[in-house]
């Protein structure tokens, strides 16, 4: 322990008991703790400035570019974005969008995982490189090919349509993700309902499901969050104004009225950012499951 | 929502690959047969019709001059390599490659890179209450969806906004990179965009590098330099070259933050590659021109995958 004072597992002690080590290496941990929180706090003011802007800004009626303190603090930025036309009817769209394409792609990234993670063929290897590489796949890049498929085949400006392909575009990192927490589930468990004669289906859905829960709570939440903030997606598969999800709406929404309500703007851009804060909040410490997987890629 | 905490026990760690030694060999059996299959038809058939669909059609496309409007819209005709050598003869095509490359580079690869293992470093030696808070505040800044992004960022650069405010009380000059270096304010955009994927990346990463090792490392007389080049940077070696590439496709693909913030201009000053394929393809009309400027695109995304796959050690790549 006397060597280690700047090693992880004891920098939780730097700061609260002092133990009886060199004095030296003490002022020097003590140093070091003192800088680090220095530029960490240096670096939290910088990236917080334009979040105070959206928060200051949705409660000031007379909200300029620049972040201030309101001098009157008012809802009526909310108040005047409150009705179907501006708010309800995007996010309405976004959560039919997002929410039935994140159901789409989570049960077949399920079903697909399932056979990739219990049985083995020869071309499971070569098949798992390929969705791991299609998970980088820049989808911007796809989009003109995508558009010009769907005018052909009358899919353009379909909510249907447009899920279909939000949803596959979601499908290769969710597939690998779910196999992953998929392959953390011990066998033994499912031999076992597997001799009592459950089908696939079945095991699947009452054994294998229910023991990777919080993995599957961060795949579907990952899922839902990437897809809410999609901007290209439904601006180019999505026409007509009232099936526009918030995404695009908020884009238009500078443009709409000539002058711009910057106040409107930020407390549209909270209601619009909140459901993806919440979702975080509720994923809280598993959000590193997730980069765990990203960091120990190994192809 | 600190993530340095080691997964849950109830969750083991994920395990990716199947170059383990396989527990499987049960009961359950070993081969798949077609039946077994069945449930990856769902999942195969969306990723053919949307996925693998798209990209073999715009192998077409990109040969054609497709059109929205005009000639090519009623009578598509093949043209051969002519949407390419446009391309390269097209002085606007090579500017959105200069700048797709710059803005990758600066935001990608240096800033998020940068400030993302600078954060996990200084998150396993900064007081916990500054780690959990300055952690949100950056993990904040990268959930917020890419417009409302855009928005907030412009709002920073602009003319009247909070830099320069910020500057002026502070008795500094003001600046206006949205018109003088637009290239440079949406680069900025996108490392506070972006900064906590990677920092969530590394920060991972080195959770997983056993304590021990730094404490040999430290016995045997290294300082703390020493210990980063010499024990850290070629422990993380797989975690870099990873994120070197996501960071890399994902920033290519930028579309929504920089047409917020500067739809391009101005005078095509911030015109991305992603920028300039729209602009040709759907302000123009020219979807078999998009379609080719956006195959080259991909062939630089596809290039440097493969330069940061060489990056990985030799055992991983097997």
């Amino acid at each position: 322990m006397t060597a280690a004072v700047q090693t992880p597992e004891t920098r939780t002690t730097i700061d609260t008991a002092p133990r009886p080590a060199p004095r030296r290496r003490m002022t020097r941990a003590a140093g070091t703790a003192t800088a680090s929180n220095a530029v960490m706090i240096a670096i939290g003011i910088a990236f917080l400035v334009p979040l105070l802007w959206v928060v200051l800004a949705s409660f000031d009626t007379e909200a300029s570019l620049s972040v201030a303190w309101p001098e009157r603090f008012s809802l009526g930025n909310y108040a005047a974005i409150w009705n179907a036309e501006t708010t309800f009817r995007p996010l309405g769209n976004s959560l039919i969008l997002c929410g039935g394409a994140t159901v789409l792609t989570m049960v077949s990234a399920v079903l697909c995982a399932y056979p990739l993670s219990r049985y083995r063929f020869r071309a499971k290897r070569p098949l798992l490189l390929t969705i791991i590489f299609s998970t980088g796949l820049p989808i911007t890049a796809i989009m003109i090919p995508v558009y010009s498929m769907f005018v052909q085949v009358n899919l353009i400006d379909s909510m249907g349509g447009a899920i279909l392909f939000l949803g596959a575009s979601a499908l290769p990192y969710a597939i690998f993700l779910t196999k992953g927490f998929m392959d953390g589930v011990p066998l033994e468990i499912e031999e076992s309902a597997w001799t009592e004669g459950s089908g696939v289906l079945r095991t699947l859905w009452s054994v294998v499901l229910p023991l990777m829960r919080s993995g599957l709570s961060v795949a579907t939440i990952f899922t839902f969050v990437s897809m809410w903030g999609n901007f290209f997606v439904p601006f180019m598969l999505l026409l007509s104004p009232d099936k526009l999800p918030a995404a695009v709406t908020l884009y238009t929404f500078s443009s709409q009225y000539g002058q711009v309500a910057y106040g409107q703007l930020a407390a549209f851009s909270i209601f619009y950012s909140l459901p993806v804060v919440v979702l975080y909040l509720f994923l809280g410490r598993n959000l590193g499951q997730g980069f765990a997987a990203a960091g120990g890629v190994k192809g | 929502m600190t993530t340095t905490d080691t997964p849950r026990p109830d969750m083991a760690a994920p395990v990716y690959g199947d170059g383990r030694p396989s527990p499987h060999r049960t009961k359950l059996g070993d081969g798949l047969s077609p039946l077994r299959a069945v449930p990856m038809l769902p999942a195969a058939l969306l990723l053919l019709a949307f996925m693998l669909g798209p990209i073999l059609y715009s192998l077409y496309l990109a040969f054609t001059d497709s059109a929205i409007r005009g000639e090519g819209a009623s009578d598509t005709s093949f043209v051969g390599l002519k949407n390419f050598t446009d391309a390269f003869a097209d002085g606007d095509f090579w500017n959105s490659v200069v700048l797709t490359l710059v803005f990758t580079l600066i935001s990608a690869v240096l800033g998020q890179n940068l400030l993302g293992i600078s954060l996990a470093l200084l998150m396993e030696r900064a007081h916990r209450v500054v780690t959990f808070v300055v952690t949100s505040i950056v993990i904040a800044a990268w959930i917020l969806p890419e417009v409302v992004a855009g928005y907030l960022l412009y709002t920073f650069f602009a003319d009247e906004g909070s830099l320069n405010a910020i500057l002026t009380s502070i008795g500094l000059p003001g600046q206006d990179l949205l018109f003088s270096a637009p290239i440079i304010a949406v680069s900025f955009a996108n490392i506070w965009r972006g900064a906590a994927f990677s920092m969530l990346v590394y920060s991972a990463a080195l959770s997983s590098v056993p304590g021990d090792v730094y404490e040999s490392a430290a016995l045997d007389g290294a300082g703390p330099v020493r210990r980063f080049v010499s024990v850290t940077v070629p422990l993380l070696r797989p975690a870099i070259a990873t994120n070197l590439m996501l960071t890399t496709l994902q920033t290519l693909s930028v579309f929504g933050l920089i047409f917020i913030m500067t739809g391009g201009g101005p005078a095509r000053q911030s015109q991305t590659l992603p920028l300039y394929m729209y602009e040709q393809a759907f302000s123009y009309g020219q979807l078999g021109y998009g379609t080719a400027v956006a195959l080259l695109l991909l062939l630089i995304g596809a290039l440097a995958s493969i330069a940061y796959l060489r990056l990985l050690p030799e055992e991983d790549k097997r």
